[in-house]
């Protein structure tokens, strides 16, 4: 078709015009070097600023407020006053004397807001400041609940007819979640119980993957590749597999059918096998998704730093590096994009076994 | 016998053992991937053939084997998140 020519021409171009900027930048550029661990590892961490890009040595990012507990007092400043100094200083409001908060670059806290006690100790505060994954979680939640409200509201409106724009687009995704994920895994009497945490958990984490992969500022932070957020979502499995589930589970773990005596009576080795699996089932979930996403993001962000790896050697290769780096960096994106399905769907279903095996039908036999 | 010896002369000889740590991680992490590939081209390999014995159950295989890659996969960051704790820290 005449239309794949233009795509794939326009697309080379913009290759090679991004080659072209790269190439100017790396001349006129202070020789600062590039250090592409330390880039990689700023974009996929959480911090206290939105850093949104670089202008002419000018940081242009969101400064996020930090909300701190010192003694009970709740101290609330901008992570501004950290990019201008290094420490900041206030009054501590219990005993009016100097409170000295910092964060620093290396050690136990690094990256962290600190209390520096007057004999240079660092302290820990209770920390719930807005960071960046804490912002992008808002923007997304925000987001998830706009769409499914006017999902919700087109069925009301249209009852038995088909189903027309956005509701078509999320309804054979929901009819999929139930369908071919809980449906096969669940039996029917408990199925209806389970369902709304498995098609919230199954678009939280697909669309949450989603935008993580948009790098334009209000998307593109690392959401699910944050071990906290995926072990959280791992502890609700966790809580729901084993606060519903019925007798026959806990006799499965704790007086498992059809094993020998002697691995239950003195030293009871199947029950402490099944409770250690009953742990290390949800752990799993959550380094699998944290692990997936976040190993994409890194491969994703190395690729657009060998560019500038590359021209900081010399800047004609800088240019030439980045037209195949630019294609290369597109097909992982598109990986990206399978895996932020499969990763959503992965957990899902195993979330759906999991409830599954909880609320099993006692079989007759 | 001889790169034994080597390695432990190094270890002697270093005050401070993190290069040694970080070059164990990095050969963690390729081993890791070795493991993850030869499972994946097995899961592969396997969904191809049957998929040729009988066409008809080709999406049902389809989507076995994307499930099965994704649980392989899973493992091998295992191991790529321990060799990323271990080279930074």
């Amino acid at each position: 078709m005449k239309i794949w020519k233009y795509i794939i021409s326009l697309s080379f171009l913009m290759c090679l015009l991004f080659g072209a900027h790269s190439f100017a930048l790396a001349e006129s550029e202070e020789k600062e070097s590039f250090n592409a661990g330390e880039v990689i590892i700023e974009h996929v961490l959480d911090s206290y600023e939105w850093h949104i890009f670089t202008w002419k040595g000018r940081e242009v990012s969101v400064y996020l407020p930090c909300i701190v507990f010192n003694e009970g007092k709740c101290y609330t400043f901008s992570s501004r006053v950290f990019h201008e100094n290094e420490q900041y200083k206030t009054v501590n409001k219990t005993n009016s004397e100097e409170l000295v908060f910092a964060i620093p670059h290396e050690g136990n806290y690094k990256g962290k807001i600190v209390i520096v006690n007057a004999d240079g100790t660092l302290k820990r505060p209770v920390d719930i400041s807005i960071t960046k994954n804490v912002l992008a979680l808002f923007i997304s939640c925000a987001l998830i609940i706009i769409l499914f409200y006017l999902v919700t509201k087109a069925y009301q409106k249209r009852g038995e007819k088909a189903p027309k724009g956005l509701q078509s687009l999320f309804e054979w995704l929901i009819v999929y979640v139930r369908d071919d994920i809980a449906r096969k895994a669940i039996n029917e009497k408990s199925v209806d119980r389970y369902l709304p945490y498995l098609v919230t958990v199954f678009f939280f984490i697909f669309i949450n993957n989603l935008l993580g992969l948009i790098p334009i500022f209000p998307f593109g932070a690392n959401i699910t590749g944050n071990i906290t957020v995926t072990a959280c979502l791992a502890l609700f499995t966790f809580f729901i597999t084993n606060l519903l589930g019925n007798k026959e589970y806990y006799k499965d773990i704790f007086n498992t059918p059809g094993v020998p005596w002697f691995l239950k009576f003195p030293l009871p080795l199947m029950p402490i096998i099944e409770t250690v699996g009953c742990f290390t089932k949800p752990f799993v979930l959550a380094v699998r998704l944290f692990a997936n996403i976040t190993a994409g993001h890194i491969v994703v962000l190395g690729f657009i730093s060998s560019v500038f790896i590359v021209a900081q050697i010399s800047a004609a290769g800088g240019a030439a590096m980045s037209v195949f780096s630019l294609i290369l960096a597109i097909f992982v994106d598109c990986i990206e994009l399978l895996v932020a399905y499969i990763q959503a769907y992965v957990f899902t279903l195993l979330s759906a076994l999991y409830f599954g095996m909880a609320s099993k039908e006692h079989e007759h036999r | 016998m001889s790169l034994l010896v080597l390695l432990q002369e190094v270890a002697r000889a270093a005050t401070d053992l993190a290069p040694i740590a970080k070059l164990g991680a990095a050969l963690a992490a390729g081993i890791a991937t070795i493991g993850a590939a030869m499972g994946i081209s097995k899961i592969g390999s396997s969904a191809l053939e049957s998929m040729a014995r009988q066409p008809e159950a080709a999406g049902n295989i389809q989507s076995s084997m994307i499930l099965a890659a994704a649980f392989v996969e899973g493992v091998s960051l295992f191991a790529v998140v321990v060799c990323l704790l271990v080279a930074v820290g």
